[in-house]
């Protein structure tokens, strides 16, 4: 019993040990949506292109869906707008757009020089289907299946890398059961 | 000299200003000002995450707070306002989590330690009551000179 004791430290730091490493690594800032499992939010929003064309939660039906928030207010928004370029051309991935607190021209002017790889944007200028969506801060990719259900969020820049090892899993999970 | 006081005094007035989250809500009594408050404190912001909603700056928590007011105007009691932004959110937002099963270790900790340390107290205690009195008695021969000492010392003073 006494020599027990004697290794009750080591048995300690070692359960501690291993407590901490399985939180190296981790991003704090990035948390799982709680949308996952769900379907879209109800939703009411005029077409960025067309302000006489009225979006709803319809359009994600039929096929997946990656949906981006994005603003022109939001720098890293450009860092992955070339990504977003390649996933809509080479890809031929079916790209929505959420304009995220933001107003129409500047958007406009925005998609004109730097090109516009979205199916569809929905214009948000107030951010109520951002709050609906738990968007905390722009860009953040849901990727959504063809029932219009949340399948993964992410939060962050979209690039190559991410696409390829986080959503293209998700993604083809989603088209396969779809 | 007036100037310069004067100068103090704004710039005193402006820290005080900007310190402040400035958002104006109306409210038709003191007890609801009070539930607003309570409630903007104890919700967490997702953005700047050590923050609640209160004291953050973030236009997230400027939204949250919109929110808050909107659902409390519209009658809603404070379980469903906070299960409305968790369902946004994300269980994330809670400064005080639900006891649930993944919780149950966090809420349990404080109890399981304060047993933690009442076990060992008690083995403590135990462990010397057993051993009986502290220290073996003197041998005849210890005893002997612990009297000459004594003796030599009366003899001193």
């Amino acid at each position: 019993m006494k020599r027990f004791l004697l290794f009750l430290p080591l048995l300690i730091a070692l359960v501690v040990g291993v407590v901490l490493f399985a939180g190296i690594g981790k991003d704090p800032t990035k948390l799982e949506s709680a949308l996952v499992g769900k379907p879209v939010p109800e939703f009411s929003l005029k077409d960025l292109h067309n302000a006489d064309v009225v979006l709803d939660q319809s359009l994600f039906r039929g096929q997946v869906t990656l949906l981006n928030v994005w603003g022109t207010w939001c720098p890293a928004c450009k860092d992955e707008h070339d990504d977003l370029m390649w996933l809509a051309e080479e890809k031929g991935v079916n790209i929505i757009g959420l304009n995220y607190k933001d107003n129409r021209e500047d958007a406009l002017l925005w998609l004109d020089r730097l090109g516009d790889p979205y199916r569809k944007i929905i214009y948000d200028p107030r951010g109520t289907l951002g709050f609906d969506l738990g968007v905390y801060g722009a860009p953040e990719t849901f990727v959504i299946d063809a029932e219009g259900v949340v399948r993964y969020r992410h939060v962050g820049v979209v690039n190559k890398a991410v696409w390829e090892q986080t959503l293209l899993p998700v993604f083809n999970d989603a088209q396969g059961n779809g | 000299m007036v100037r310069i006081v004067y100068l103090m005094l704004v710039l005193l007035l402006s820290g005080a200003a900007a310190a402040e989250v400035a958002d104006v809500y109306d409210f038709s009594d003191r007890a609801q000002e009070q539930r607003y408050q309570n409630l903007i404190a104890e919700l967490r912001c997702p953005k700047c995450q050590n923050q609640n909603i209160a004291d953050s700056n973030a236009p997230i928590s400027k939204d949250m707070r919109d929110a808050v007011y909107r659902m409390m105007k519209d009658g809603a009691s404070n379980e469903e306002i906070v299960e409305s932004l968790v369902g946004r959110f994300g269980e994330f937002v809670r400064y005080k989590p639900e006891l649930d099963s993944r919780t149950f270790l966090l809420w349990a900790t404080p109890a399981i330690a304060v047993f933690g340390g009442f076990l060992v107290v008690a083995g403590v205690v135990i462990r010397s009551r057993r051993a009986g009195p502290s220290g073996p008695a003197l041998s005849t021969e210890e005893k002997a000179r612990v009297d000459k000492m004594l003796a030599e010392q009366e003899r001193s003073s």
